[in-house]
């Protein structure tokens, strides 16, 4: 297994990306053979996440499966790759949205090429972010993630209509777009700064981490990456282009982008903002702490007065996002490590979520909670999975959000008991939303309108069935979860502690 | 003295009057092979170069023309890029032009200068290339002659171009009145021995200078003419304006500033800085009114200009680098941009925005091949315009141009914003007229052709690097 594991990482970005060309010289009419083909690239990268998962040894930490690749010499780029404590619960999260993400796309109609072949490259950009340990190919696969979205969205995604004022697809992708790339200029800026300020002319994220940049320096560019980075992650008052564009997008492009995508913006302040500025980081935490209470709280009350489903979920993945960053926030390793965790099961549930959404779009042609009534008659399998969802994102004990979640409350109370009670709040108004929307749309008695929907096909049933799995195993089983999530964590911990 | 150094470009000035000659030669219907005889000239002259050329570094006439691998890169990309315009003319020329011979005839000429250019070692000598490629241009603005926009801008060219001309000169014989000399190396030993603050004198002239290559350049608030000429030209001429001749002019600036004027690099940075913010941001925000793809496109070069003088106000090995590098990303993905629109024009005659509906539909490559090249522009990864970007702005970073290098990433931004207009028109929009669009098997194969080059430099730029570096290796030691 030694030479599988030197080239693990690279294959996981290299298969998608390979799959996604060789996808392209495929004749564009054997729908079969396209899905298939996608469907076996998802298999594969997901087996070899698994593979990572399980191979990766908790208990010496650190970066390991580490290789590098000479690139740019002149300008102290190489491609190296390495994954801990925390990138690896991405990896995995990323491998099975990917995977499920392909079978519920299973009834793409239009252009099914296009969009597997779009697919497969934004999930390779995407491993490449949680594998890649070079700033400059950090940035250059956060960028690469950010790109096919435009098209994936302005092609194969819906439009909205509220009656009053029309959302169009087009809206939804130009504002995702816009908003993503202002944040990585920010992002840019600030990695070209550590750059010249650290004087190596080396772009190593291991090199740069042993320099200790000066104070004034930190608390400059500390809120650059807090920001560019928190864009994406959904941040206050930075995340209007997400519930846009998540309604927008077809389904499984919103599962890779709320299950995944928004973790990148997570994933890099701590990366990389975290990594090479603790001390700014110190500073501007109070700061990251009060927004993210207003994602929680103010996300969650927007997420009740929506009508649309979708919309709905979009302003909860910001709600809960919000715990995320609370999570970095509170600096201790209980907050932190609930947040990391918080990552990978609300990717899960949100990416369950939009798939039960989507099957039931698809059938019912309307998102809108007035009308949905009692569907559990006529989709019993979809019913179940959305219900499952909803419960981890109110956090019942025994799925994994309910781990994640109180982690990040004990995290934030240990040293912000105000801050923590809001953030209790914020979950007290999820469960309104959620079980509100649950009774009207599935339960109750069924309007005539639905009594001909059909519930979900065999592959969308065993996509959910497979979210829900980890959903259950994180829930019922955290400790090898925490145990990994805690081996990433602690070095980080310690460069700041010892400030 | 060895003439087998200027063999290449004697060679080229043969070529061009011999396509002329044979042009008087060919009856109208195999008026055909001039471009054939043209490209086969071309690669001859490149592989002269190649040959003759390879690893000297040497001057003739006294230091009037110089042979080092500065010169040799340059001429490799003129000669190369000049080819892939021929291409790209070809059937362009067939349907809307008349007299193919003086088509080809003068834009060899151009080259001729261009190559000229980055060869000269002192002012005049570089002035009189910079001449003879601007005549060569004003003729093929407005070549046309049927369409009066081409002959609009072939007026305005020649008016701003000659007055550009004047400050020049004006600005060298300044240079030269106080210096008392106008070769490259003689004006840094020159500038050393004066004394700081530098004799206004010289400033001026250093000013009339930079003001003058602006004006070639289109760098803002010397850009005005820009916009009309690009719409006007015949679109292959405006390819070749926005890709070659700006790469001509960086080409003569690097040289100048870095062997004349480096000692007085405290007096002209602030200046250049100065040219580079104004430049990229009114170059990218005028860009995004435009409904003509010409004319978008044109803006969108304005703003490159901007990038790349920010390399050269940040001047030090590392940023000659970038510049060349990013010259070359831009290079070859507004080649294939405009090689995308003169494809569109050839089969529907159209080129504003709008006219793109659709397209994805109608020609999925010409659709994919333009949104890579977009992209590209844009700096997005994966593409060319990335990593060059990257390289550059780092290097004008590393140059203590942080602010410089985040007004120029937020350009980038409002860049991305008018090229994802044109993508949206292409893939979101339907088309009025569905039926298929065939694109000619050159055109496509030229396309394709660049876009994997755009792919290459944005995935393996390593081996391209080192040959930039050695023809910075010439210029600044």
């Amino acid at each position: 297994m030694a030479t599988l594991d030197s080239y693990v990482l690279m294959a996981l970005v290299v298969i998608p990306f390979v799959g996604g060309l060789a996808l392209a010289f495929f004749p564009g009419e054997s729908r079969r053979a396209i899905r298939g083909f996608s469907a076996l690239v998802g298999l594969v990268v997901f087996a070899l996440t698994i593979y990572v998962f399980l191979r990766y040894d908790s208990d010496l930490g650190g970066y390991q499966f580490i290789r590098e690749y000479g690139w740019l010499d002149s300008l102290g780029v190489a491609f190296s790759l390495g994954v801990d404590g925390i990138s690896v619960p991405m990896v995995l999260l990323t491998g099975i949205v990917l995977f499920t993400g392909v079978l519920i796309s299973w009834n793409i109609q239009v252009r099914t090429k296009d969009f597997f072949v779009l697919y497969l490259l934004l999930v390779a950009g995407v491993f490449g972010v949680f594998v890649s340990l070079d700033l400059f190919f950090f940035f250059f696969f956060y960028e690469l993630a950010v790109l096919p979205m435009y098209i994936l969205i302005g092609v194969w995604g819906s439009s909205t209509d509220f009656g009053t004022f029309n959302r169009p697809k087009e809206y939804g992708a130009m504002k995702l777009m816009l908003f993503l790339t202002a944040g990585s200029v920010l992002v840019w800026v600030a990695i070209l700064a550590v750059y010249v300020e650290s004087g190596l002319g080396t772009f190593s994220l291991l090199a740069l981490e042993d320099v200790t940049f000066s104070d004034g320096f930190q608390r400059v560019f500390f809120p650059l990456f807090m920001v560019g980075f928190g864009v994406l992650a959904g941040l206050w008052p930075f995340h209007t282009w997400s519930p846009d564009g998540h309604v927008a997008a077809p389904t499984a492009v919103s599962m890779v982008h709320a299950g995944v995508l928004m973790k990148l913006g997570a994933y890099g302040i701590i990366r990389v903002g975290l990594d090479l500025l603790p001390g700014g980081a110190q500073d501007w935490m109070p700061l990251l702490l009060g927004m993210a209470t207003v994602n929680v709280v103010y996300g969650a009350i927007s997420a009740m007065g929506q009508t649309d489903l979708k919309y709905m979920i979009g302003y909860s993945s910001v709600s809960h996002m919000g715990y995320v960053l609370m999570g970095f926030a509170t600096l201790n390793s209980v907050g932190m490590g609930g947040a990391v965790l918080q990552m990978f099961s609300h990717g899960i549930m949100t990416a369950l979520m939009f798939a039960a959404v989507g099957a039931l779009y698809d059938r019912a042609h309307v998102r809108d909670i007035g009308v949905l009534e009692g569907l559990t008659k006529r989709m019993p399998v979809v019913a179940i999975f959305f219900v499952l969802a909803g419960l981890t994102s109110i956090g019942l004990p025994g799925l994994s959000g309910f781990v994640a979640e109180v982690m990040v409350f004990l995290g934030v109370f240990q040293d912000y008991p105000v801050v923590g009670i809001l953030a209790v709040v914020g979950a007290g108004i999820t469960a309104v939303y959620i079980l509100r929307m649950l009774a009207k749309v599935f339960f109750g008695t069924i309007t005539p309108r639905w009594e001909h929907l059909t519930d979900a096909t065999r592959v969308e049933g065993f996509a959910m069935g497979v979210l829900l799995l980890f959903l259950l195993v994180v829930g019922l089983y955290p400790r090898p979860w925490m145990d990994l999530i805690n081996s990433g964590v602690a070095p980080l911990l310690e460069r700041v502690v010892g400030l | 003295m060895n003439y087998l150094l200027f063999l290449p470009e004697l060679a080229l000035a043969a070529l061009a009057f011999g396509v002329l000659v044979i042009d008087l030669f060919l009856p109208r219907e195999r008026k055909g092979y001039l471009p054939w005889v043209s490209l086969v000239g071309l690669a001859g002259v490149l592989a002269l170069s190649l040959r003759y050329l390879w690893g000297k570094d040497t001057n003739l006439y006294g230091g009037l023309f110089l042979v080092d691998s500065f010169s040799l890169f340059f001429k490799a990309f003129f000669l190369v890029m000049g080819g892939l315009v021929v291409l790209s003319s070809m059937e362009y020329v067939k349907r809307h032009l008349s007299h193919p011979g003086e088509y080809y005839g003068i834009l060899l000429l151009s080259i001729l200068a261009m190559m000229l250019m980055t060869s000269s070692g002192e002012l005049l000598t570089a002035y009189i290339s910079l001449e003879l490629l601007s005549f060569s241009l004003y003729v093929l603005v407005s070549f046309a002659r049927g369409d009066p926009k081409s002959n609009e801008a072939g007026l305005k060219y020649i008016l701003l171009g000659a007055f550009a001309s004047a400050l020049l000169l004006y600005g060298i014989s300044h240079v030269y009145g106080m210096l008392g000399t106008t070769g490259f190396t003689e004006i840094s030993a020159a500038l050393l021995l004066e004394e700081t603050p530098l004799n206004p004198a010289v400033l001026l002239g250093l000013a009339l200078i930079v003001a003058g290559l602006g004006f070639k350049m289109a760098a803002a608030p010397f850009h005005m003419w820009a916009p009309d000429v690009y719409e006007g030209a015949p679109t292959p001429v405006t390819a070749y304006l926005a890709v070659g001749v700006k790469a001509a002019v960086f080409a003569l600036v690097l040289r100048l500033f870095s062997q004349a004027f480096m000692p007085a690099i405290e007096e002209w940075q602030v200046i250049l800085a100065i040219l580079a913010a104004l430049t990229m941001t009114v170059g990218n925000l005028v860009a995004i009114a435009q409904s003509n793809i010409k004319r978008m496109l044109a803006y969108s070069s304005i703003g490159q200009v901007g990038y790349l003088l920010m390399g050269v106000a940040a001047l030090s090995p590392m940023a000659s680098d970038g510049v060349m590098l990013h010259l070359l990303g831009y290079g070859i993905s507004n080649l294939a941009a405009f090689l995308g629109v003169i494809l569109y024009y050839n089969v529907t005659g159209k080129e504003n925005i709008a006219d793109y509906a659709g397209l994805a539909d109608r020609s999925p490559f010409l659709a994919m091949a333009m949104s890579v090249a977009l992209f590209s522009l844009a700096g997005l990864p994966f593409f060319a315009g990335f990593t060059t970007k990257f390289y550059l702005f780092t290097a004008a970073a590393e140059g203590g141009f942080l602010w410089l290098v985040g007004l120029a990433i937020t350009n980038s931004l409002i860049s991305l914003y008018y090229y994802l207009i044109v993508i949206k028109q292409m893939y979101m929009v339907p088309a009025s007229d569905k039926s298929a669009l065939k694109v000619s098997l050159i055109g496509g194969g030229v396309l394709g052709v660049l876009v994997l080059g755009i792919f290459l430099v944005g995935v393996y730029p390593a081996p391209l690097v080192d040959a930039i570096q050695g023809a910075t290796g010439a210029i600044l030691p």
